[in-house]
């Protein structure tokens, strides 16, 4: 289904034409420029376009953006300080704060992590289980963006229709682990909970499957309702307009700045870690990376859209593989409570970009020092090669499309 | 004394036909003023009867009655019943918008009292009790005037329009020209307001909406004057006489796209909302006003709005009447002798189509994002201005070849 429908998406080299009709506009104001005072405006903390706490102050002149400078860390709270005094076992709840749209993802990273310090393998089934519940956090975390990136456009309606979308995930993640947003499912060793006892109150029930039956059905309806909201956005030209052309960065830009994930796909950095640098059993499963070389807002866009359709494709063979593996194959490894002496590092495709953390152990029950590396904290510090040259009614789209989650920037 | 009872205080004016009194402000027979006028014969003739109670045979209850001061406190019923009712049909639009963009959004919209109507009571109420909080950076009286007079030249031209060729203010044969003038002159306000305010966002929302309203105003005027040329009048009454065989849709097709748009724009609403562009400039030229100033400028906004569907159905929908359909029986010259002449079927057809165009404003507003101040301005030069001209030049072929 897909794949067939990619030909719609409306080509690279349209893209390109409307970017460089752009710059050419940015260097004819240039060019001809008058002499007027710039002014800095400063966006936040408390503004309607930065989603969290933040600021952005740009410099204007007259319409035109000549310089930004992004500030954060009103949120910050000392987690890397604070996990320091806490057993193992005890970081995976702070973990789950680390993010609010994609909790997933970071306690995946944490329990990964002990697991390489240890030394350990996990089950088979639980590395499908994980990426079941990576992808469905990957998802709703897109769905997120796409709602912001509705308002930041000024329109309502696809808002509303993102965060409907989304409901269904949510449902999801409170099927698998009980909790909506910060869902403490992951485990060192393991996860919490199978997903066969997932809604199985008789003890003797047959039909075991119940959840993998409602993921199913789920990816298929999102694979359709997903249609509608692309019909709502890419066959208008207010958005489409809004979007080409605009925070263009090139290939070697995004490699100088350290931006990865969807905004480097955009680019055509065509890295994925579930790919290239597989962990758990992403391996094993089929998937294309999308990868769109324009580099401006709307190949970011496209990126991330195409990524949602790759997720469902990942959900439907990850829960093939859970049914072939069955009821009774282990979800849960016991693990010692300390951790060896050493240095561990380890990283993950979190639906922002790459996500690492780095951990020194002392052979104690609590990390020496664990580091975390967050992929929004390095995008939005790119903020003024984005914004350099575009216009102030630009700014909320082009930032839209970093995809800004304030919990893993300030930490 | 004459006046033995109530019935004859109230009564005691109403002997002579109200277009053969002393003083009658109308050229036309106006429905409004004759409404007030018998209101403030019950409520005036009551006055004075109690006041007569208490002190019998003194000279205020009968000036009170006397003819002249009867006409006088009946035209300031008159315009608050032309209030009223504009206010309403504001009110109205305003929960249609509500309605119908939450059907569009997969929700409810308001809920609140009838089908949700009383949420624009309870928002009413809601700012009115807000604390009065302005910065104290700002330029007080340009803040305070500047925002008066958007809402009250709002109000004004809401008030202006004519529900039909008997409820009007004034029946002037420039009456488009005086419309468009007090249309135009808000940007003035709203370019200084946002300078008053000593905010960055609203100077950039007040330069935005100024610079977005004056290009818009000139296609706008342009296809209003090939719509006076088809009708050969810049009189409403008789450009809605016009249309009474063929709504000037048809003819002036190219136009009336046009003047949706255009109207849009004027309105500031989406997709050319970008003066209050809430994810850059926070609330753009509004951003410092709070509390009942902000629910009063919201309310001009709807105002404007609704003046734009106004100005929609009078050039392009007929006003109120309806093809091939006679509307003698409420609007023609022995109107005033039929006993339902007072019943307003040709003001509800006009508000019924009012509320029609304004319905297409908010499925546009559903479906778009928000344009950019220069795609805005491209399209406001380049695209606009050439239709409206050329809309006015097959007016003048139509006109040439006879065809009207």
């Amino acid at each position: 289904m897909t794949d067939e429908k990619n030909t719609q998406i409306p080509d690279a080299q349209a893209i390109a034409e409307g970017a460089e009709v752009t710059k050419q506009m940015v260097e004819d104001y240039k060019a001809n420029a008058i002499d007027m005072d710039k002014m800095w405006i400063t966006m936040g903390p408390q503004h309607p376009f930065s989603h969290g706490l933040w600021t952005l102050k740009i410099c204007a002149d007259g319409e035109i953006v000549t310089d930004a400078d992004p500030i954060v860390g009103y949120l910050h709270r000392g987690w890397e300080k604070e996990v320091e005094n806490r057993t193992y076992p005890k970081i995976i709840p702070m973990a789950d704060r680390l993010c609010y749209a994609a909790s997933m993802t970071y306690t995946h990273l944490y329990c990964m992590t002990c697991e390489k310090a240890l030394g350990i393998d996990i089950p088979e089934k639980t590395k499908y289980i994980r990426i079941v519940a990576d992808e469905i956090n990957r998802l709703q975390s897109h769905l997120m963006w796409m709602a912001a990136v509705g308002t930041d456009l000024g329109n309502y309606t696809a808002f509303l229709w993102c965060s409907r979308e989304r409901e269904y995930w949510m449902d999801m993640n409170v099927r698998l682990c009980g909790a909506r947003s910060t869902t403490n499912y992951p485990r060192i060793g393991g996860v919490r909970n199978d997903v066969f006892d997932i809604d199985c109150d008789l003890p003797n029930e047959e039909d075991h499957s119940r959840f993998m039956r409602d993921l199913i059905r789920c990816c298929d309806h999102f694979d359709k309702a997903l249609w509608d909201i692309i019909y709502l956005i890419d066959n208008n030209s207010t958005f489409v307009s809004r979007m080409v052309g605009n925070g263009i960065i090139t290939r070697e830009q995004c490699a100088n700045l350290g931006i990865t994930g969807p905004a480097a796909r955009g680019t055509g950095v065509d890295y994925d870690a579930r790919r290239d640098d597989p962990y758990d059993n992403y391996d094993k499963v089929d998937f294309d990376v999308p990868v769109i070389k324009t580099g401006d807002s709307y190949s970011r866009y496209m990126v991330r859209v195409e990524e949602m359709f790759q997720s469902t494709r990942i959900i439907r063979q990850a829960v093939q593989k859970i049914k072939a593996l069955g009821r009774n194959a282990p979800y849960r490894l016991k693990v010692p409570a300390n951790i060896p002496a050493g240095r561990t590092f380890c990283k993950l495709e979190d639906p922002r970009g790459e996500s690492m953390m780095y951990l020194v152990s002392d052979g104690t029950d609590r990390p020496y020092r664990l580091k975390v590396r967050s992929p929004i904290f390095v995008n939005v510090s790119s903020s003024k090669a984005l914004l350099e040259g575009c216009r102030i009614a630009d700014v909320p789209v082009i930032m839209a499309m970093i995809d800004m989650c304030l919990g893993e920037t300030d930490r | 004394m004459a006046y033995s009872s109530i019935i004859d205080w109230v009564t005691a004016t109403w002997g002579t036909p109200l277009m053969e009194r002393g003083f009658y402000p109308f050229d036309d027979y106006n429905l409004p003023y004759h409404i007030s006028m018998a209101l403030w014969n019950i409520i005036g003739g009551a006055i004075a009867w109690l006041i007569n109670l208490l002190f019998p045979g003194n000279s205020l209850s009968e000036w009170l009655i006397s003819p002249y001061t009867n006409e006088i406190f009946a035209l300031v019923l008159f315009m608050v019943i032309i209030f009223a009712v504009a206010f309403i049909a504001v009110l109205i639009s305003l929960w249609e918008e509500r309605k119908v963009l939450g059907r569009a959004m997969d929700r409810r919209g308001t809920m609140i009292g009838m089908m949700g109507f009383l949420q624009c009571v309870a928002d009413g109420l809601k700012t009115f009790m807000k604390d009065n909080v302005y910065s104290k950076k700002v330029d007080e009286m340009t803040y305070w005037w500047t925002a008066s007079l958007v809402i009250g030249t709002s109000v004004l031209i809401d008030c202006m329009v004519p529900l039909s060729s008997r409820w009007f203010v004034v029946n002037y044969d420039a009456g488009l020209l005086i419309i468009m003038g007090l249309y135009a002159l808000a940007p003035f306000f709203i370019l200084v307001s946002g300078w008053a305010q000593n905010n960055k966002y609203s100077l950039i929302g007040g330069i935005r909406a100024a610079e977005m309203m004056i290009s818009y105003e000139v296609p706008m005027l342009i296809i209003i004057a090939s719509a006076c040329l088809l009708a050969g009048s810049m009189n409403i009454g008789d450009i809605v006489n016009a249309q009474s065989e063929i709504w000037f849709m048809i003819p002036m097709f190219v136009g009336f796209v046009t003047f949706v748009m255009c109207a849009t724009a004027e309105a500031e609403r989406a997709p050319f909302d970008l003066a209050e562009a809430e994810s850059e400039l926070v609330e753009g030229w509004q951003t410092e006003y709070g509390g009942m100033k902000w629910g009063l400028i919201m309310l001009a906004d709807y105002m404007r709005g609704s003046v734009s569907c106004g100005m929609i159905v009078l050039l392009f929908f007929g006003g109120w009447t309806i093809p091939f359909v006679s509307l003698d029986y409420f609007l023609g010259p022995d109107a005033v002798d039929n006993c339902l002449y007072w019943l307003p079927v040709p003001e509800l057809i006009f508000l019924l189509k009012g509320w029609f165009a304004f319905f297409l404003m908010i499925i546009i507003r559903c479906g778009v994002g928000r344009v950019r101040t220069d795609t805005i301005l491209n399209l406001g030069w380049k695209v606009f201005m050439p239709l409206s001209v050329l809309n006015l030049m097959i007016v003048l072929v139509l006109l040439v070849t006879g065809v009207y």
